[in-house]
């Protein structure tokens, strides 16, 4: 029952996740962008567009130059995430590839950084009165839903340990469609629970910055209008008729 | 706001441009332009008063809005309220109105975005913010989408690039679309359609005028430099802002590029049916109105059969010239592929300088110290020159050339970082004066600064907006009025002149 239940669960999650980011990506990508507005410093590349897209996605450089603390803790946050998914590879994957089990060590520390930058986020956001100014409920919400995600994880490494062997096996048998028994530790559950809502929240919340960033037209365009004439589909029908 | 003392060289105690005053709320929500009458909404094609179903109106315009930009949909989807951008503001730094926050700026769309457009706005609207388009609402957009210049300061430090400048052009064209424009932005617009320039200038007087500044040109210099008005067959068409022709400092600036232009020996003129660089119809997001000030530019050019179209000093038109001439007029396969299309004056003069085609005795600038106002729609709308940055580079080698004391305002409050002056955007109107004094709070304090520190009495620009703002709010500050600089004027007041007349080739660049 239990097993049905958190099985269907990752499927509808999964499914909505992957389909709901498709269809997003989908739109933003149908949706023209009829003029050139590029931000400095605008590449003059294809090269160099890929470039600061890189640096914005690796080192968050805008707001590097914005503000240090929402720098900091956002960076450390993101990174750490990063590690803690590729460390959670482990889970999907038999045998475990090499380079998943180099990062092992990296993840438990990473799980820390992660709830030190999510604290620090929030903190801005409730402490700072022009951040709070912009938050709405949604906003703390999410901060707490990840801090909870990130809680319950480092709970069962030092506190409440589950029986991995077993939720392996679970998650194989979802991805091969062999059904095996969860293992029923309360905090498994609740973190696996907040897993999913999460992956359910995505395509429809704020968390569409990460698709966003990369068709963001003010840094995803090249600068070069005077060299080359861009024109959307509905404005080049303006066109009919013209001199 | 306080008075600021006048320059004087010394140590004193000067407030930080950058300075982030605490939260006032609502202490600018009556801050409002005046309203466009009927006659002027109805010549762009708006309605001439709100509709009566302006609720939907303003949601289906929404909704063709988010088919039509990408940047709408994106911006409005993907903001994560990280605050980065919550200090970037001058008209926040100057009024500490939280709504003048860029991400509490966009929010004001936004919440209706998600309340119509969402999942979870539409289920939910308490939990994301959402709310409904009710009258408060729109007149917070009319307020508030007022109280943007479009500088698009804070794009450049947030982390997905969103432009707020986007957004309040979009807020504006939501407005106008339901009967509730501007009437500085409308009005002008109106003139540009139907006589060719801002100040519906007719061309009679236009050549008066000009004849008038040849002569003077003539008594001053005794060079006989010219100031055509459209002759055909010249090589070089002129556009410039109108109020070059009427208004100081600008016209010292246009005294400038004629002054280029007999020096290169060029055969150039002015259009008296395309005699309007500016372009308002980027303030209120339209790019029908846009487009079609553009095409007289088009039409300009092919009525008088030159091979090159030159730009003078003006910051928003050289944004729409540079990313938008060729998209919305293009293509331009009639001019003459090897000179970039258009170019600005800055660009055309910097290359003279290069090929040391220009002299200059900058002994005649020796009274002046300077500095240099990037003006924002130049320094994040556009660039010019084949490097990137040469935005920033071409106009300071200039200022440099014709100038021997130069110094830069504080770093982060210049290039891609720069203050708007206060007045962009369609905002350079007399009922919006008290946005426009505190709006030029930072850099009038970085301007400040430098004056202290460098004994700076002059700051140049190169936009016709930026020019009648300071002349305006400068004084408010403590500063001389004519501490306001054109470019061209510097290049103006140092250039040495050949005796010759129009048409002798010194030589092309
Ligand atoms: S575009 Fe400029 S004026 Fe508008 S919100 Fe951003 S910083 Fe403020
Ligand atoms: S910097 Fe960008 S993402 Fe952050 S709050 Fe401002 S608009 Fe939103």
């Amino acid at each position: 029952m239990l097993t049905g239940v958190y099985a269907s669960l990752f499927y509808v999650a999964t499914a909505l996740l992957v389909g709901g980011l498709g269809f997003r990506i989908w739109e933003y990508a149908r949706t023209p962008a009829p003029l050139k507005i590029p931000i400095p410093p605008a590449p003059t590349t294809r090269r160099g567009v890929v470039l600061r897209i890189l640096r914005e996605l690796v080192l968050f450089a805008a707001v590097f130059k914005a503000n240090k603390w929402i720098w900091l803790f956002g960076w450390v946050f993101h990174a750490a995430l990063l590690v803690v998914l590729l460390r959670h590879l482990r889970y999907f994957t038999e045998p475990v590839w090499e380079w998943v089990v180099v990062v092992q060590p990296f993840g438990v520390y990473a799980g820390f950084a992660m709830v030190a930058g999510l604290l620090g986020l929030w903190a801005r956001r409730l402490l700072v009165a022009r951040i709070r100014y912009i938050s709405a409920p949604s906003d703390h919400l999410m901060l707490v839903l990840l801090i909870a995600i990130a809680a319950s994880g480092l709970l069962m490494k030092y506190v409440a340990p589950t029986d991995i062997v077993a939720l392996k096996s679970f998650f194989l048998g979802l991805i091969l469609f062999d059904w095996q028994p969860i293992p029923r530790d309360p905090v498994l559950l609740v973190h696996l629970g907040l897993v999913a809502a999460l992956m359910i929240v995505f395509p429809f919340s704020k968390l569409l910055h990460a698709p966003g960033l990369f068709f963001s037209p003010t840094l995803n365009q090249v600068d070069n209008p005077r060299e080359r004439r861009h024109l959307a589909n509905w404005a080049r029908e303006l066109e009919i008729g013209r001199n | 706001m306080e008075q600021l003392e006048p320059p004087q060289t010394g140590t004193r105690e000067l407030a930080d441009p950058l300075e982030i005053p605490d939260l006032a709320p609502g202490c600018m929500s009556a801050s409002k332009p005046y309203a466009a009458a009927a006659e002027f909404q109805e010549a762009l094609g708006y309605p001439g008063e709100l509709v009566e179903n302006w609720h939907d109106v303003a949601i289906a315009k929404m909704g063709e809005l988010r088919g039509k930009y990408r940047s709408f949909r994106v911006f409005l989807d993907s903001c994560v309220k990280c605050g980065a951008c919550t200090d970037k503001c001058h008209y926040f730094l100057g009024t500490g109105d939280p709504k003048n926050m860029p991400v509490a700026r966009q929010d004001l769309l936004r919440q209706v975005y998600r309340r119509h457009f969402t999942l979870a706005g539409k289920f939910v609207p308490w939990l994301v913010g959402a709310k409904d388009l009710t009258t408060e609402v729109i007149d917070d957009w009319y307020s508030y989408f007022h109280q943007c210049s479009q500088c698009r300061r804070c794009s450049v430090f947030c982390p997905i690039g969103i432009d707020t400048a986007e957004i309040s052009m979009a807020g504006r064209e939501i407005m106008d679309s339901i009967g509730k424009g501007q009437k500085y932005s409308n009005e002008i617009i109106g003139k540009v359609h139907k006589i060719g320039n801002n100040l519906g200038l007719p061309a009679k007087a236009l050549k008066a005028t000009l004849a008038d500044l040849e002569e003077e040109v003539l008594e001053d210099t005794g060079v006989p430099v010219r100031f055509p008005v459209d002759e055909a067959g010249a090589d070089i068409l002129l556009v410039t802002p109108s109020a070059d022709f009427f208004a100081e400092p600008h016209i010292a600036g246009l005294i400038g590029y004629a002054k280029v232009f007999h020096q290169a020996g060029a055969r150039w003129t002015i259009s008296s049916y395309a005699s309007e660089a500016a372009n308002f119809g980027l303030f209120i997001g339209s790019y029908e109105n846009m487009r079609e000030i553009a095409l007289r530019i088009r039409k300009a050019a092919i009525d008088l059969g030159v091979k090159r179209i030159v730009f003078g000093e003006c910051g928003h038109a050289w944004r729409v010239a540079y990313s938008f001439l060729n998209t919305l007029a293009g293509s331009f396969d009639f001019l003459d592929q090897n000179y970039p299309i258009p170019q600005h004056i800055c660009e055309y003069t910097n290359d003279l300088i290069e090929g040391g085609k220009l002299k200059f005795d900058k002994a005649k600038n020796d009274h002046i110290r300077l500095t240099f106002h990037d003006s924002c729609n130049v320094a994040r709308g556009s660039s010019m020159g084949k490097t990137p940055g040469g935005q920033f580079e071409i106009p300071r080698a200039i200022l440099r050339a014709s100038c021997s004391h130069f110094y830069d305002m504080a770093p982060d409050t210049i290039r891609e970082s720069t203050f708007c002056c206060g007045g962009g955007g369609g905002l350079l109107t007399d009922d919006l004066i008290e946005l426009r004094k505190k709006g030029a709070q930072p850099r009038m304090r970085a301007l400040q600064q430098v004056a202290e520190d460098h004994g700076v009495t002059h700051m140049a620009a190169i936009c016709a907006i930026c020019k009648a703002q300071f002349s305006k709010v400068l004084p408010m500050y403590g500063f001389d009025m004519e501490a306001i600089v054109s470019v061209h004027q510097m290049v103006s007041n140092a250039i040495i002149l050949d005796p010759i007349g129009d048409g002798a080739q010194t030589g092309e660049n």
